[in-house]
C-alpha cells in the first residue's frame, strides 16, 4: 500500500502494520449491526411502500397507500391517541413522584432504604410478572383495588372491562413500575450536589421550598430531561401490560402502537401495514432519542 | 441493607458535620412530621403488590378468596408452586432465560471489547463513518423493527430457536461507546510498553486495557442481563415452543391456559417463581445493580 502514513494533527501515532486490524476489529459488531439494525430499518421502510396481506397473492406497490389507509382508520387513530395520552399522562406523573420521593428520601437514615427498596423493586421485574400481579389486583371480584375501594365506601369498578377506566388502569402499572427507577436517577443526582450552595441558601434564609424550587431543580434540570427522555422512549414502546391484562381490549381502549404492530402482523398478517406502522414508531422514536444521544457521553462517563 | 441505595458519582467536598446537619434539618423541615407518615403510607402501597402476591399464593386451593380471606387463608401451603411446576415446565423456562442471557453477555463482551479498541486507539479510513452507523442503533429501538427482524429469522430458518433470541443484541453500540470511552483513560505509554516487550494486540487488549476497564464491564453486564431477563416482545415473537422460550414468554403462556383461568393462588406462584430470585439476587447485589441502572436507559 503505496499510501504514505499520515500523522495526526492531535500528535497521535497511528498503531503501524496493522492496515487490516481495526477493520476486522470492528467486523462483529457491524455485521450484527448491519444485520440486525441497519438493514431492517431500510426493509421495513421499502416494505411499507407494498400492499402484502392475505388480500393478496404477489405484493404490490402502492406508494403511501398502507399510510393513508391507516390514517384513514379510526382504529389507528385512536391507538396513536391511546400511546400519546400515555405517554403525555404517565411521564410527568413518574418524572414528578421521582424527584418528591427522592428528595424526601434523600437522608441518610437506616429506615429510610426499607422505603427506597419498596419504591424501586418494581423496577426490577419484568413488565411480564408486573402485569400479571395487577391483572389480580384489578380483578372484579375480590381485587384489592376494588376492596380499597370499598373501604372508603366507594364502589368497586370493572377497571380492566370497562373502555373508559382500562388504559388508565395500564398507566397505573406503568407509574408503579417505573417511578423507583427513576427515584434513583435523581438520588444519584442529589447526593452529587455540593453541599455547600444550600449552606449558603440557609445562610440567607431561605425556606425549604424556595430552595428546592430556585437550586436543587435548576441543578437538576440535566437529570430532568434525561430521566424524560427514557420515560417518553419506553412509554412509546409500552406493550407488555396490554399484552398480558387486556389484549388491547375492551374495543382497542387499550391498544397501543407496539402491540398494534404485532397485531397487525401475527393477527392480521398485513406485513405492509405493520411495516408502515414500524415506519411511524421510529419516526416518533428517533425525534426523542436524538436527545437521548447527546446525552451519550454523560451516560458513559457516569462512574 | 446498605445505607444508601445510591452511591454518590464521586465524593464531593462537603461541610462540617453540624453544617450540614442543619441544612438538612431545615430543608426537609416540611417532611419531616407529616410528611414521613405520608410517605410511608405511599411506600406500603407501592409495596402491596407483591406482599399481596406472595401472601395469595399460599393461600390454599380449597378455600375461596373472599372479602374477609384476601390474604394466606387458614391453611397456607406450598402446593400451589408444586402444581404450577407441573403444569408448566418452568426449569426448562429458567434454563433457557439463563442461556439467553448469558449468550448474550459473553457475545457482547467480547464484540464491544474489539470494537471499542479499534475505535479508542486505532486509526483507520472511514473510522468516523463507521463509528456513526453502529452508533445509529441507539435511535432505532430493537422493538419496532420485529416485523424485518422476524421476517430475517424466518429466512435464516432460525425461527424458534434459543439463538433467534439472542441474535438481534449481539452488536451492541452502547456497549461499544462506553469500551471505547473507558479505553481511552488508559495511559498510551503502558500500551506502548507492552508492545516494546513484544506483546500482540491481542495480549495488549487482554492484559494492559480489559483489567482496568472490568467495572465498566460489570456495570454493563448488568444492565444487559437486567433488560434481556425482562425482555418480552422479541422471544414472543421468534419462539414457539417449550425448547426455547424464556420466562416472561413462559409465564404469558401459563397464565393464558385455559386451565389456570382466575386460580389466583395458582397464578401469583407461577409468578412468584419467575420473580423470586430476580428479587433474592437483587437485595443481595442491591449496590451493584443500581450503579449498572444508572448507566442505563441501555438497550
Amino acid at each position: 500500500m503505496g499510501r504514505p502514513q499520515r500523522v495526526s494533527r492531535l500528535g497521535r501515532r497511528p498503531r503501524s502494520g496493522a492496515a487490516v486490524l481495526p477493520y476486522l476489529l470492528v467486523l462483529p459488531t457491524g455485521f450484527f449491526v448491519a444485520v440486525f439494525t441497519l438493514w431492517p430499518t431500510v426493509r421495513v421502510a421499502y416494505d411499507s411502500l407494498f400492499l402484502q396481506n392475505e388480500a393478496v397473492q404477489v405484493p404490490q406497490f402502492t406508494g403511501l397507500g398502507n399510510y393513508a389507509a391507516l390514517f384513514a382508520d379510526p382504529a389507528f387513530r385512536q391507538v396513536l391517541f391511546n400511546t400519546v395520552i400515555y405517554v403525555i399522562v404517565t411521564v410527568p406523573i413518574s418524572v414528578a413522584l421521582a424527584l418528591v420521593i427522592a428528595l424526601a428520601l434523600n437522608r441518610r437514615l437506616r429506615a429510610l432504604g426499607l422505603f427506597r427498596l419498596a419504591f424501586f423493586y418494581p423496577a426490577i421485574l419484568p413488565m411480564v410478572s408486573a402485569a400479571t400481579i395487577w391483572l389480580f389486583m384489578y380483578a372484579p371480584g375480590y381485587g384489592l383495588v376494588n376492596v380499597f375501594l370499598g373501604i372508603l365506601h366507594l364502589p368497586g369498578q370493572n377497571w380492566l372491562g370497562s373502555s373508559d377506566l382500562a388504559l388508565f388502569a395500564l398507566m397505573v402499572v406503568g407509574v408503579w413500575k417505573q417511578t423507583g427507577y427513576f427515584m434513583i436517577f435523581y438520588l444519584a443526582g442529589l447526593q452529587g450536589l455540593s453541599r455547600e450552595i444550600f449552606e449558603a441558601a440557609e445562610l440567607d434564609g431561605a425556606s425549604a421550598i424556595q430552595t428546592v424550587r430556585h437550586i436543587t431543580l435548576p441543578l437538576l434540570a440535566g437529570m430532568t430531561l434525561f430521566v424524560t427522555t427514557i420515560a417518553v422512549v419506553n412509554g412509546f414502546e409500552t406493550v407488555d401490560q396490554t399484552y398480558i391484562m387486556t389484549g388491547g381490549g375492551p374495543t382497542n381502549a387499550t391498544t397501543m402502537l407496539l402491540f398494534d404492530i404485532w397485531q397487525t402482523l401475527f393477527s392480521f398478517f398485513d406485513l405492509g401495514k405493520a411495516s408502515a406502522m414500524s415506519v411511524i414508531l421510529i419516526a416518533v422514536l428517533l425525534i426523542f432519542t436524538v436527545v437521548n444521544f447527546s446525552h451519550l457521553e454523560r451516560r458513559a462517563t457516569y462512574e | 441493607m446498605s445505607s444508601s441505595l445510591a452511591s454518590p458519582s464521586s465524593p464531593l467536598p462537603r461541610g462540617s458535620a453540624a453544617g450540614r446537619l442543619s441544612v438538612r434539618l431545615h430543608r426537609f423541615r416540611l417532611l419531616d412530621a407529616s410528611g414521613v407518615v405520608v410517605l410511608a403510607i405511599v411506600a406500603i402501597g407501592w409495596a402491596v403488590p407483591l406482599i399481596w402476591a406472595m401472601a395469595v399464593s399460599v393461600h390454599s386451593p380449597d378455600e375461596p378468596i373472599t372479602a374477609s380471606n384476601l390474604w394466606w387463608g387458614s391453611k397456607p401451603t406450598l402446593s400451589n408452586y408444586a402444581q404450577a411446576f407441573q403444569i408448566a415446565p418452568f426449569a426448562q423456562y429458567y434454563v433457557n432465560t439463563i442461556l439467553i442471557v448469558a449468550g448474550i453477555l459473553v457475545v457482547q463482551l467480547v464484540t464491544i471489547s474489539l470494537a471499542g479498541y479499534a475505535f479508542a486507539r486505532y486509526r483507520f479510513r472511514g473510522q468516523n463513518l463507521l463509528f456513526f452507523l453502529i452508533l445509529l442503533q441507539l435511535m432505532v429501538p430493537s422493538s419496532a423493527l420485529i416485523v424485518p427482524n422476524y421476517s430475517t429469522i424466518r429466512q435464516l430458518h432460525l425461527f424458534d430457536t434459543l439463538v433467534a433470541v439472542m441474535l438481534p443484541y449481539f452488536g451492541s453500540a452502547f456497549g461499544v461507546f462506553l469500551m471505547r470511552q473507558t479505553f481511552k483513560t488508559v495511559p498510551r505509554d503502558l500500551d506502548d510498553a507492552a508492545r516494546v516487550d513484544g506483546a500482540n494486540w491481542l495480549q495488549t487488549l487482554w492484559h494492559v486495557y480489559i483489567p482496568p476497564a472490568r467495572p465498566a464491564m460489570v456495570a454493563f453486564a448488568l444492565s444487559s442481563i437486567s433488560f434481556h431477563w425482562n425482555d418480552f416482545l422479541w422471544p414472543l415473537v421468534v419462539t414457539n415452543s417449550t425448547n426455547s422460550r424464556p420466562l416472561t414468554v413462559g409465564l404469558a403462556v401459563f397464565t393464558q391456559l385455559g386451565e389456570i383461568g382466575a386460580q389466583w393462588p395458582l397464578v401469583t406462584a407461577g409468578t412468584l417463581i419467575v420473580v423470586g430470585p430476580l428479587l433474592v439476587l437483587f437485595l443481595v447485589f442491591q449496590r451493584q445493580f443500581i450503579e449498572s441502572f444508572l448507566h442505563s436507559g441501555l438497550k
